[in-house]
């Protein structure tokens, strides 16, 4: 805390979320707040649900492996997808035609438009809407009523509070618009990748979408369409978050950590990716999002080949038996450089249901970490709910440089052309001086304008090559006897990965991992909590509201800011706290209040 | 959350109901989201009242709920596992894992905690609770519907489909059986469309919503993907794609389109837009009973077709009754899947070449 210099006698009181809504299974948040000195002492992250996708993929002919890994995700399969076609296309050594990528990467480029707008604006900004601010700080709406919108040029609204009513559930005419969005972006998507959410014409090898001209017109037409609705987003967004900055000082402590954040690139630089792990280096650092790993300001890497070696699955708190008794699946990297028993490539997942214990095992979630090879920290990365990794590695390689986007090496220039009402407009985001809540999600409608900007180089690629008469989709490939292969992608809340092994031309090993174990994993081996607990933790409590109508806002825009996938509406603690003589009681659901 | 009981225990007449969502199976939440997509009629429509003849429409679902999480959130089913909350519609998503194959006190996956013990609770103990009680039953998604993915040969969890999971001579207050609404995910309109159905059989104004054999509503999955696709002519005319560079028919590359009852390459994605073989994707029959399994590996040209696509010139009854062999073939679920307390799944995590 930012204020107190003295503190008082603490007044612990057990608060729980369970469930969080959330696309992918449970999520439930487990807190201890000390209510005197205004401060979350304790959290634990929960997942209780397991698939076992590496399990039953075991044996299966290794081009259903696309096919069937979507299926880990109900808003972002499609990135799977595309992310185990990446890792196949490696081990089958096949490179797709050029205009294959243009198609696959204006598909993901829709997906990150769809899912990070109706995120953030029909879910996330719940939390910020003037429903929940006058249920949480009364005193900050009055305020936000008398205090005048700085872009209010941009977006139409005169005051902070109108643009918060605008994002009210159901009845905001934000809220509204952006659930048309995300249907209009959706079937931009539909165009090139067939269905959403789990896609029908993405293959190893390329796609088998028809290229016609009207293939990208009517995608085209769709994208202009929601460009001023991009940049209102981008303008009422920086409207409330920096009035939250300026009207709650220390705000900034909320969800903040040390700056800890992985990016695995996204979008194939089609003149350059030739998906062989002896270039990955190259062609890694030519795609469209730069990949890398940031810490404590630094860039640490941008080279995909260390990112990969420094993988690290732990387990510590999780229902799994250990693997390092097994034997290896591979030893050594295609380079050479000895692979570890903790890497993915070497994982296999034997799940042990049992009964959860806040002091032992807690989750089905494991813990990736990544080994920092120089100071030897298996690294807690988090993926800032996938933006705020992407601008910040990209903008710091400053690599990046298209028509339409640009890396300067401490921000991130995106152009957008003018639209139905507002004129051609440049965003600039730039470096924050934190990794915390308001900054993760300030970085997401920054990235919903880059997303829209790539589209319209890749629209112009694509129709350029369409109309020299280069329709050549799909790249015909045979399916090795041994192989391995491993695919990185952004899904859109932040890294994705996939690592496959192949003998005797079936799965012998099969491991994604998406962000979202990343960013919630429970504590792993050395007590490292996941970056959901780390973040909490420690935080400051603003909420006006105490413990016996305490809805927990601040939590929740914590958690919420790293895009565990999709939460509704409002959760929120309803209902009376338990105030606890030891701090060491077990954590109860809200109904033992 | 109000807690309204419902004046009477007519079958028909209800004026209002809540819709009970839970998407807590085996799952990835796909259905929850495409039904978002879903814009005719959107499921505002439904819940602010536009479409005439329903009953107010109280909708519980994670995704689209505007009440507060945790327990507040839970309330509703709470209530309606009481028998303080009716008549409701329950809806469940994600196929159900088996609690049986579990030796103590573990658990799949739960909804919320067992309020005695603080555990979580398993996801069967809310079936088991609500089901019977509920108005009607309905499954969303191939998940709920037939087992899907997570009951793929090789897993660990032992899932099943609702109607194995309750028996397929279940019943719910309505009377009916479990009701299928299978896709992997759904397609958004179907979804919506067989929900308008139950949706006016609850107010009195439709007869109960006709279900085939594997429980689907007939009018949406009474056809071939093959009888809706844009490229049947080049079956027709036995011009097949060699690859996935061609505008032609997908089966040689993977189609199972002949055998597969789905309506999506005649109805669209969304707005009509997208689909599978209509855009270049094949069939891989995710509606079925039978998928994944019966469909794997999906880039092979489907077993049969040869056969099939050789007899195309002297077409005809022939075909018509090939085609119905295998379509029976893969309308039915594997056996493996079911409630028993063992897993015969084929599950083996130590798996070697
Ligand atoms: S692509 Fe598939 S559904 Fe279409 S005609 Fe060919 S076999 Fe039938
Ligand atoms: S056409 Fe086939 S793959 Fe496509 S939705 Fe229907 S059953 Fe699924």
């Amino acid at each position: 805390m930012t204020t107190s210099t003295k503190r008082k006698p603490e007044q612990i009181v057990d608060m729980s979320w369970d469930p969080i809504t959330r696309i992918i299974g449970n999520l439930g948040i487990y807190t201890k707040i000390d209510f005197a000195n205004r401060e979350v002492v304790e959290c634990h992250s929960t997942s209780s649900l397991f698939r076992g996708y590496s399990v039953f993929m075991k044996g299966k002919d290794p081009r259903d492996a696309g096919f069937i890994t979507s299926r880990i995700c109900g808003i972002c399969g499609d990135n799977h997808t595309t992310c185990s076609n990446y890792a196949q296309q490696m081990a089958y050594g096949v490179k797709p035609p050029k205009l294959a990528e243009h198609i696959t990467n204006l598909g993901e480029a829709a997906e990150y438009m769809f899912d990070h707008t109706i995120f953030q604006d029909n879910l996330v900004f719940v939390d910020f809407c003037e429903a929940m601010v006058k249920a949480t700080n009364p005193g900050l709406l009055t305020r936000a009523e008398r205090t005048s919108a700085p872009r209010g040029a941009v977006h139409g609204f005169k005051t902070i509070a109108d643009i918060m009513k605008a994002f009210n559930p159901f009845e905001g005419e934000v809220y509204k618009e952006a659930l048309k969005v995300s249907r209009v972006t959706r079937e931009m998507f539909c165009l090139m990748e067939g269905r959403h959410v789990h896609p029908s014409t993405l293959y190893p090898g390329g796609v088998g979408t028809m290229p016609q001209p009207n293939t990208f017109t009517d995608y085209l037409s769709r994208l202009m369409h929601v460009i001023d609705f991009v940049k209102k987003a981008v303008a009422m967004n920086d409207d409330v978050f920096d009035f939250f900055y300026e009207a709650l000082p220390g705000y900034e402590e909320v969800g903040k950590r040390r700056i800890m954040l992985g990016c695995w690139g996204a979008w194939q630089n089609p003149d350059v990716v030739d998906y062989r792990y002896a270039t990955m280096n190259q062609w890694g650092k030519a795609m469209y999002v730069t990949p890398g790993i940031v810490v404590d300001g630094e860039l640490v890497t941008n080279n995909l080949v260390d990112i990969n070696l420094g993988l690290r699955i732990m387990l510590g708190s999780s229902y799994y038996e250990d693997w390092v008794n097994e034997r290896p699946f591979v030893t050594h990297d295609p380079l050479g450089n000895p692979v570890d028993m903790r890497h993915p490539w070497n994982q296999t997942t034997v799940p042990v249901p049992q009964k959860r214990d806040f002091d032992g095992k807690y989750s089905w979630v494991m813990s990736p970490r990544w080994h920092h090879p120089q100071t030897g920290e298996h690294l807690a990365l988090d993926t800032g709910g996938g933006p705020l990794a992407r601008l910040w590695t990209t903008a710091l390689s400053g690599i990046v440089d298209t028509p339409y986007v640009k890396a300067t090496g401490s921000s991130v220039r995106i152009s957008l052309p003018k639209g139905e009402s507002l004129p051609e407009t440049t965003l600039e985001w730039r470096i924050p001086k934190w990794s915390n809540t308001i900054e993760r999600d300030r970085a997401r409608p920054y990235f919903v304008a880059y997303a829209a900007a790539m589209a319209l180089q890749f629209l112009e690629e694509a129709m350029g090559m369409l109309r020299s008469g280069d329709t050549k989709v799909y790249e015909n490939f045979e399916v090795p006897d041994e192989a391995i292969g491993c695919g990185f992608h952004e899904a859109v809340r932040g890294v994705l990965s996939h690592h496959l092994v192949i003998r005797d031309k079936k799965i012998a090993n099969y491991h994604p991992y998406p962000p979202t174990p990343w960013n919630a994993s429970p504590r792993d081996i050395y007590g490292t909590p996941g970056p959901y607990e780390d973040a909490v933790k420690g935080q400051p409590i603003f909420e006006e509201n105490g413990p016996d109508d305490f809805k927990g806002v601040d939590i929740m825009r914590t958690v919420r800011s790293f895009d565990p996938c999709l939460p509704c509406g409002v959760h929120m603690y309803m209902g009376k706290g338990k105030t606890l003589s030891t701090v060491h009681s077990p954590t109860y659901g809200a109904s033992h209040g | 959350m109000s807690t309204q009981s419902s004046t009477t225990e007519e079958r028909t007449g209800i004026d209002e109901i809540h819709i009970l969502w839970i998407s807590e199976g085996m799952s990835c939440d796909g259905d929850t989201v495409s039904l978002t997509a879903a814009d005719q009629p959107s499921i505002e429509d439904v819940v602010l009242g536009l479409i005439p003849g329903l009953p107010k429409v109280n909708l519980v679902n994670k995704v689209l709920s505007p009440s507060l999480g945790g327990e507040d959130f839970l309330a509703p089913y709470r209530a309606a596992a009481r028998g303080d909350l009716k008549p409701f519609i329950l809806v469940i998503e994600g196929s159900i894992p088996n609690q049986r194959i579990i030796d103590g006190e573990g658990y799949w996956t739960s909804f919320g905690n067992d309020p005695e013990t603080g555990q979580p609770q398993p996801l069967n103990w809310w079936i088991d609770q609500l089901a019977p009680k509920a108005f009607a039953v309905v499954a969303a998604g191939t998940c709920a519907t037939f087992g899907g993915i997570h009951a793929m040969a090789g897993n660990p969890t032992g899932c099943m489909g609702l109607a194995d999971y309750l028996g397929w001579e279940f019943r719910s207050q309505a009377g009916l059986p479990v009701v299928n609404v299978p896709g992997c995910p759904i397609q958004p309109e179907n979804f919506m469309e067989t929900l308008i159905w139950v949706l006016q059989h609850a107010a009195g104004t439709a007869p109960p919503p006709p279900l085939d054999h594997m429980l689907r509503p007939q009018w949406l999955f009474g056809k071939t993907v093959h009888e809706g696709c844009d490229r049947a002519a080049y079956y027709e005319q036995a011009d097949f794609g060699k690859d996935y560079n061609s505008p032609k028919c997908l089966v040689k590359t993977g189609c199972w389109g002949p055998v597969v009852n789905c309506n999506v390459p005649k109805r669209g994605w969304m707005a009509g837009i997208g689909g599978c073989p209509n855009v270049g994707g094949i069939c891989i029959g995710c509606t079925m009973p039978g998928f994944p399994d019966a469909f794997m590996p999906f880039m092979d040209e489907p077993p049969g077709a040869t056969l099939s696509t050789l007899a195309v010139k002297p077409y005809g009854a022939v075909i018509r009754r090939l085609r119905g062999l295998t379509n029976d073939m893969v309308n039915h679920e594997p056996k493996w899947r079911h409630n028993k307390q063992k897993l015969t799944s084929g599950y083996n995590p130590h798996y070697r070449p």
